[in-house]
């Protein structure tokens, strides 16, 4: 080895002159100066540009997506029992929780929003043209796996929103010809929403759809360095070959500042408009109206237009037929021309279907709000959360609880307890407060409500309700005091 | 217009430090240091709330809810014998909780102030029981017996019965639950 010539750069040769100190160290056995060159001397075409920060905001966010995750992951339980449970834990108890809680729900919304204008931007610009297909094909899985995400991790508090708004997307799935049912109870491990469906949900969210993000991130960054940037649609590529600019410091500067941009819009969000939690899932609600989140809105409006035996063409094939135009723009589009005013046929069609996404998303909120009773229902929807987030956080009793095997040996046994159950099940406080009390979107639920309240001031409210009640619908039930006893034992007995 | 654009950009050989105009070199230390500078803040910054969350559980209060009601103070002032009670403890362990329901005794001491005694036996744990025909406690167990205040009277226990922290709280009897250690001749609290 001794005899060997000196090379420019012997990595390992312990006699060399180079400089000492511990970057030089560091560099000798991992070569990191090489990598962060490789890193930040990449050259732009056309120089640095604000347009381009859309992909490093959305690698950004994916960051922040994994690492709130992983904190929210140390409390959440996923089982029906629990999650809700744990979400409410999170968000009302732990310290930040809500906080942490928010920024991961509206990093999803921020990431579908960078997602789009990321893929128009890399449209406009005819970025995918020139041997990019792969990039571009890396690009919209990319898209669908967020979409998943977006998907999966909506169900996972269990509330009544995301309960009803995964049941009815399950069963968008189903209608699919021949294997939708299948389809259906693969995804929901069995026919209805249960347990099962939480927990393969959680495993979607949190372990295969990330690995698969994970690979096609890698992908998508890999053929992006092997392709280089495009630069932006020009007359001139010439000119602009001639004046590149190396990735670092400007267009390092820009993506930062727009990571921090996104970093004070995600905070003030979760600060200021915390994210809400809604009474836990109660299956047996039929008053419910489901709502999914607002980037499903526009499929969620479109797929109201086809229903009965053409529902498949709304379903799959015009779907089908979009997704097959965007994944294989690359690869039937082989002009070279990348000025978006020269390609007036592929802007034209990109902009007429994202207007009609974003005009059937507006359809959608519109026609709610123009229907009174749904916009009603819609309002006690929102109410009834807003009441949930008020309460204190209640915990869950363990099974095996004094109390809990108390609740359970009660009863009908005690002929007060029974009678008051009679008086609430047949003067229609079950209409609203639902079975045994258990609540609804029309009304409070009653369990515990006997701890909350001492008897006398609950009577009083059954006979005389405050303002708030009466606005919800609530009567005035003139009980004599002998029934008003047992109702008040039955309510009592609810916990 | 045949571009040449459309075709991958060949890498470049790497440029070094070296060819950089002066300028040029200190724009970029100054990049780099205002970057490493407000990361760092920012970082940090973005860290508190995680590290809260993380922690959250070690300054949370103690998973015990401290005091359970014995009951308005006075019916207790007449007592002539000991009353056996069930008392509820609440043991939350996060987001759960668990109630689980405790044998005492409320009695009197020496010196006739009350005395909350917990049925364990100090020997080997078992439910002491009160025999009123006895006028004394006694383990169904092994047979310790005990005198109506808890003192230690005969079998294998080492010491008397366990008292229990008491308050008045509102005129209100309160007890605190706690466990002791067996088998050892001094009380000792294990939680």
């Amino acid at each position: 080895m001794s005899d060997s010539p000196v090379t420019a750069k012997p990595p390992m040769d312990i006699q060399s002159k180079e400089p000492q100190g511990v970057s030089n160290w560091l560099d000798e056995r991992t070569g990191w100066k090489e990598m962060m060159h490789e890193f930040l001397d990449e050259r732009i075409p056309g120089g640095a540009r604000w347009s381009y920060v859309f992909g490093s905001g959305l690698l950004f966010i994916l960051l922040s997506q994994v690492v709130t995750g992983i904190f929210l992951a140390m409390y959440y339980v996923p089982s029906a029992d629990h999650a809700h449970t744990t979400i409410a834990y999170i968000i009302k108890v732990v310290s930040d929780g809500a906080f942490l809680r928010s920024v991961h729900s509206y990093g999803a919304s921020i990431m579908v929003i960078l997602l789009v204008v990321h893929m128009t931007q890399t449209f406009l610009f005819g970025a995918y043209k020139g041997k990019r297909e792969l990039l571009w094909v890396a690009g919209c899985i990319l898209f669908a796996l967020v979409l998943g995400m977006a998907f999966t991790g909506y169900l996972l508090p269990w509330d009544e929103r995301s309960y009803f708004a995964t049941a009815v997307g399950t069963n968008v799935i189903s209608e699919v010809p021949v294997v939708g049912q299948w389809l259906k109870l693969v995804l929901r491990g069995g026919a209805g929403m249960g347990t099962l469906t939480i927990s393969r949900f959680f495993v979607a969210h949190v372990f295969l759809l990330p690995a698969a993000l994970l690979i096609f991130v890698g992908a998508h960054l890999f053929l992006f360095r092997r392709s280089g940037p495009a630069g932006p649609p020009s007359a001139d590529p010439v000119a602009l070959k001639a004046k590149t600019e190396r990735f670092y410091p400007k267009q390092l500067l820009m993506d930062s500042a727009f990571a921090l941009l996104l970093i004070v819009i995600l905070a003030l969000l979760a600060h200021f408009v915390p994210k809400a939690l809604g009474p836990k899932a109660n299956p047996a609600d039929t008053q419910f109206i489901p709502r999914p989140e607002w980037y499903y809105r526009p499929i969620f409006q479109w797929l109201k237009y086809w229903e009965g035996p053409l529902a498949v063409i709304g379903i799959l094939v015009v779907p089908g037929i979009l997704t097959v135009l965007l994944v294989g723009l690359p690869f039937y589009d082989r002009r070279p021309e990348r000025r978006p005013g020269k390609r007036p046929i592929a802007v034209g069609i990109y902009s007429v279907v994202l207007l009609a996404l974003i005009a059937l998303g507006i359809v959608s909120y519109h026609v709610d709000h123009a229907d009174p009773s749904v916009a009603a229902q819609l309002a006690r929807q929102e109410e009834a959360e807003k009441e949930f987030m008020r309460q204190p956080f209640q915990p869950e009793m363990a099974a095996g609880s004094a109390s809990a095997a108390a609740a359970a040996a009660s009863g009908s046994e005690n002929p007060l307890i029974a009678k008051g159950k009679q008086i609430f099940e047949s003067n229609g406080c079950v209409a609203c407060h639902g079975a045994g009390g258990v609540g609804t979107a029309m009304a409070i639920k009653l369990i515990g409500v006997g701890q909350k309240l001492p008897p006398d001031k609950l009577a009083d409210l059954i006979r005389h309700p405050n303002a708030r009640m009466k606005a919800g619908g609530m009567p005035a039930f003139p009980f004599s005091d002998e029934d008003m006893k047992a109702l008040i034992a039955y309510l009592d007995s609810l916990k | 217009m045949e571009n040449q654009d459309n075709q991958p950009t060949i890498p470049q050989p790497l440029v070094s430090e070296e060819s950089l105009s002066p300028e040029e070199r200190a724009r970029r230390r100054f990049v780099g240091w205002l970057l490493g500078i407000v990361g760092a803040v920012v970082g940090v910054l973005l860290c508190i709330p995680l590290v809260r969350m993380a922690l959250y559980p070690l300054f949370a209060k103690s998973g015990r809810a401290g005091w359970s009601d014995l009951g308005d103070a006075n019916q207790y002032a007449s007592l002539s014998t000991p009353e056996r009670r069930v008392i509820q403890i609440q043991d939350v362990d996060g987001w759960r909780q668990t109630i689980s329901e405790k044998v005492v005794y409320v009695t009197k001491g020496p010196n006739g102030k009350l005395r909350v005694l917990t049925a364990v036996c100090p020997h080997l744990g078992c439910e002491v029981a009160w025999d009123s025909s006895l006028n004394k406690f006694k383990c169904p167990c092994h047979g310790g017996t005990f005198a109506p205040d808890g003192k230690y009277l005969s079998g294998p226990p080492p010491r008397g019965m366990d008292t229990l922290p008491v308050d008045i709280q509102n005129g209100r009897l309160m007890v605190r639950y706690e466990y002791f250690r067996n088998l050892v001749p001094n009380k000792e609290v294990i939680g």
